[in-house]
């Protein structure tokens, strides 16, 4: 067990003395090299660290100075962060896939002397930006290839500058030294700096401190029980908080063993070999894991398919059930047993999730039926909500209390409340210090009495206690009669539904939400197939009466579940149509990330917004559309309009 | 266990000179009276049009045919009638213009495959995979590790290369020829049929396998970019004659090379 955290280790480096000393033989890093996968033990993980801050320090590299982080999860740039920070220096990690440059700002703004970086490719993108980050002195690099005739007057290999200071390691004065340098560092001193991956303007960089980075690890680590025996595979960027939170923090504090992948295409491979009993996913992973299953059953054979297909029947029915401890007959429960030997377990192994203990995922909100075909699989998935000026954990979902649409309670010793527009605030032990030489910033996300604004809207759930986050504060609207009107939130609700791929809604000072959709050709499309519904193009399809009766199920569904909060019971859609043609980038309807615009959209759909809510059945449209090929055309159509139900909100009535 | 190689070449000088040499499939002529040399260390390019005589000149360079005129000297030594394997052990390796591996094979198998000609253990050992049979095959295997480092193949080590793309069979088909550890490469138009990108990293590995491994480099290629930046020399052939020989620089401004390719005026 993670015995007392707080005793005496306020910092990163005194962690790793501890580990040293009570976990010495456990493997702190593994990391494939050459098809092998190596390991280090928490005592040669420190003696490595030691030697290379020492070399660090004949560099020059001093206390209080920034070292940029450049590369993916390898065991030399996590040693770079250890011994910077044993230094009392400030890593300062930077995405690998930036372009020069981000990369240029960032390094610019920290102001940083050092960097160490993984390769030729993260040096050459250095060396383009070098004039624009004047301070820079020395590069150190891992991987040696492709850099001999570089001019090594800026360039030191990380293994030189690590057998540089072993050797004067020997001596026991410098030995002496680097103690009393570890001993000087306080809980208080940042010990790192995480930049902001700048969707919403340019990146800041939020400064995070030992004592309360440690805080925060310790508190999650004892809410999972997370152990010296467990291990997580690193294959998320190492600049981002939840690398940095979820492998190295935790890791640091439970003294778990951080894997790292041979490359960032082996990591499904990695790990199945490795088998982590600590997983973390984005939503957009997990899909596509289940894509490639469910594409591979396909392909498997006629008994094979139909053992999965009724075994993941039974899972779907109890299995979610069985992971909570709800109770369950035992017949079926030997069903589900028996699926566990023949399906569920081997197709865990395949997917590497056979050890897998604590599963979480976060980002986006993740759909219902995804979430829970992994729970149904005996896969502990669990939700968390959090952001970087946080260290990540916000809320998390406790074991037993799992929820598709809510992120759980607050974690331990957080502190969460909803301002009066809505927008989710917090105050948690790992919260930041403020932003990197930005103190206008740090003050406009900072009310008064010492709370975060996440800028996401949210609330809390009244049936569970858990939170809910709905959209981003500043897209959240409200309709005329004051009602909170989400359109990120109500549109993914439909999009859950294979049958909509793409969903507008409107609703912003206006009476009612009214919703425009595109179908998805391919799911639609197989369903017309399979019953008889002949179409001839797109626009037929989704004009056809049998499809708006189809969707009208799917949104007489999203308005049930959204009357079930009485905070959207309002919000629910009152009219909708199907549009006549996709959503498309080349359009400029939607980015290339796939985001909707709806400024664009308004104005091209003038006509259908108007007709929705003037109480039209039908409306005319005429739209230039471009084709692959760049030339342009015209597509009119009559487009119906259908109008739906509302539900009455339970109890007490809207609320606003 | 037969001898690779004979004497050390030093950077810079001839490792294999073609002196006049012709070779005829009946009466068609692929290569008349050729002559050009091939120094240790350099990317030599072989180009033409289509019938150039180009793939017969490899396959004459590789022990494949045996010309009817003319000699072939590698390393001073004047070479005998021989087969390709002779070539092999004497340190020629090559990749083929149409991708030449054991499909049904992963990509770590094939590329092992490259190493036969480096066991020395017997057939008693290996068949027990034993002993100094075992440890051979260790130390191999560390070698193929490192190439697949080296042409960044992790993710497709265990992948039957027949379920491959065409670009990372052509990477692995490098990968095999590099496991010979030759001291000179041919490689019969690398880039046919790859999209830029893939020209770009194939480029990349044929100038980090020129650089990091010393290897003297003779390829054919269509590309005329690809071909100029790459090679440190060039030599021209058409319907089996060689119209010019030089830098990418002077063979740009031959007369005779812009002829063959535009076609001359009458």
């Amino acid at each position: 067990m993670a015995p007392n955290v707080a005793a005496g280790a306020d910092t990163f480096p005194k962690l790793l003395i501890r580990n040293a000393n009570i976990y010495g033989a456990r493997p702190a890093m593994r990391h494939k090299d050459l098809g092998i996968w190596q390991t280090w033990t928490w005592s040669q993980t420190l003696n490595i660290v030691r030697a290379y801050a020492v070399g660090l320090h004949r560099l020059g590299v001093k206390r209080g100075e920034t070292i940029a982080i450049v590369g993916g999860n390898r065991p030399k740039l996590y040693w770079s962060v250890m011994a910077a920070q044993m230094l009392g220096a400030i890593p300062v990690p930077v995405y690998a896939d930036a372009v020069a440059d981000e990369l240029a700002y960032v390094l610019a703004h920290a102001e940083v002397r050092f960097a160490a970086v993984e390769d030729q490719e993260q040096v050459d993108k250095i060396l383009s930006v070098v004039k624009r980050v004047p301070k820079l002195g020395l590069m150190l690099y891992d991987e040696k290839r492709g850099l001999r005739d570089y001019d090594h007057s800026r360039l030191r290999s990380i293994d030189e500058v690590i057998k540089d200071g072993r050797n004067v390691l020997d001596d026991t004065a410098v030995a002496a030294w680097l103690d009393y340098e570890i001993a000087a560092s306080k809980g208080t001193d940042p010990s790192i700096i995480l930049y902001t991956s700048g969707t919403t303007g340019t990146s800041k960089g939020v400064v995070l401190k030992n004592e309360s980075s440690i805080r925060a690890a310790a508190d999650t680590v004892a809410f999972d029980k997370l152990t010296e025996n467990d291990v997580a595979l690193a294959y998320l960027p190492l600049a981002w908080v939840g690398d940095h939170y979820l492998n190295y923090a935790q890791g640091m504090v439970s003294g778990f063993c951080t894997a790292c992948p041979e490359s960032p295409e082996t990591a499904m491979t990695d790990l199945r070999e490795i088998g982590p009993s600590f997983y973390f996913a984005p939503p957009r992973t997990l899909e596509q894991l289940l894509t490639r299953v469910m594409i591979r059953m396909e392909d498997a054979g006629f008994i094979k398919r139909r053992l999965f297909h009724y075994f993941i029947g039974v899972a779907r029915r109890y299995g979610e059930r069985i992971l909570n401890g709800e109770s369950v007959p035992p017949n079926r429960r030997f069903l589900y047993a028996i699926g566990n030997v023949l399906v569920y377990g081997p197709l865990k192994n395949v997917l590497g999730f056979s050890r897998v203990r604590i599963a979480y995922t976060a980002g986006e909100a993740v759909g219902p039926d995804l979430f829970s075909f992994y729970r149904s699989i005996g896969l502990n998935l669990k939700q968390l909500y959090g952001q970087t000026e946080a260290f990540l954990y916000v809320t998390a979902q406790p074991d037993g209390e799992i929820y598709s649409d809510t992120v759980g309670p607050a974690c331990p010793n957080v502190d969460i409340r909803i301002a009066d527009n809505g927008e989710v605030q917090f105050k948690s032990p790992g919260m930041f210090s403020g932003y990197f030489k930005d103190d206008a910033k740090t003050a406009e996300v900072m009310t008064p009495d010492g709370y975060v604004k996440t800028g996401d809207a949210g609330f809390f759930d009244e049936k569970t206690g858990h939170l809910k986050i709905i959209d981003r504060t500043k897209d959240v609207g409200k309709l005329n009669d004051g009602t909170l009107f989400p359109p990120k939130y109500i549109e993914n609700k439909l999009k859950f539904y294979p049958n909509i791929r793409e969903a507008v809604a409107l609703g912003d000072k206006r009476d009612f939400v009214a919703v425009m959709l595109n179908i998805d050709l391919t799911a639609v499309g197989s369903w017309a197939e399979r019953n008889n519904v002949i179409y001839g193009s797109y626009q037929e399809l989704a004009g056809h009466p049998l499809v708006y009766d189809m969707l009208e199920k799917h949104v007489s569904e999203v308005n049930r579940s959204l009357a079930e909060d009485k905070v959207m019971a309002g919000a629910q859609i009152k009219r909708f149509l199907i549009l006549h043609k996709e959503l498309d980038p080349d359009d400029g309807e939607i980015t290339r990330t796939l985001k909707v615009r709806r400024g664009f959209i308004a104005e091209r759909y003038a006509p259908l917004i108007k007709a929705l809510y003037d109480g039209s059945k039908e409306a005319d449209i005429s739209t230039e559309v471009t084709f692959e090929d760049g030339r342009k055309g015209t597509i009119s159509a009559r487009v119906k309009i259908r109008d739906m139900k509302t539900v009455a909100a339970p109890a007490m009535g809207k609320a606003a | 266990m037969r001898a690779t190689g004979g004497p050390a070449v030093a950077v810079g000088d001839v490792l294999l000179s073609v002196e006049n040499v012709s070779l005829s499939f009946g009466g068609v002529k692929a290569v008349s009276d050729v002559s050009f040399d091939i120094r240790k260390g350099e990317i030599r390019a072989i180009i033409g049009p289509n019938g150039a005589g180009k793939t017969s000149m490899l396959n004459i360079i590789n022990g494949f045919y045996h010309p009817q005129k003319g000699r072939i000297i590698f390393k001073g030594e004047t070479r005998a009638r021989m087969r390709p394997h002779d070539a092999a052990y004497g340190g020629i390796a090559r990749t083929f213009q149409n991708v030449a591996l054991f499909r049904g094979m992963t990509a770590l198998d094939n590329i092992m495959a490259g190493r036969t000609l480096k066991m020395h253990s017997n057939f008693f050992w290996q068949l027990l995979r034993y002993g100094p049979a075992m440890r051979e095959e260790v130390d191999h295997r560390h070698r193929v590790e490192e190439i697949i480092d080296f042409l960044k193949i992790q993710e497709i080590r265990r992948v039957q290369v027949g379920r491959l793309p065409y670009g990372l069979q052509k990477r692995v088909e490098l990968g095999r020829a590099l496991a010979m550890e030759p001291e000179l490469l041919l490689l019969d138009e690398p880039m046919a049929g790859m999209n830029l990108e893939e020209k770009e990293d194939m480029s990349r590995f044929v100038l980090d396998v020129n650089d990091y491994y010393g290897t003297t480099i003779a390829l054919i290629e269509h590309d005329m970019g690809v071909v100029m930046d790459l090679s440190d020399r060039v030599v021209v052939l058409d319907h089996g004659i060689k119209i010019a020989d030089g830098t990418p620089d002077e063979v740009k401004q031959s007369e005779a090379v812009v002829d063959a390719y535009l076609g001359v005026a009458h």
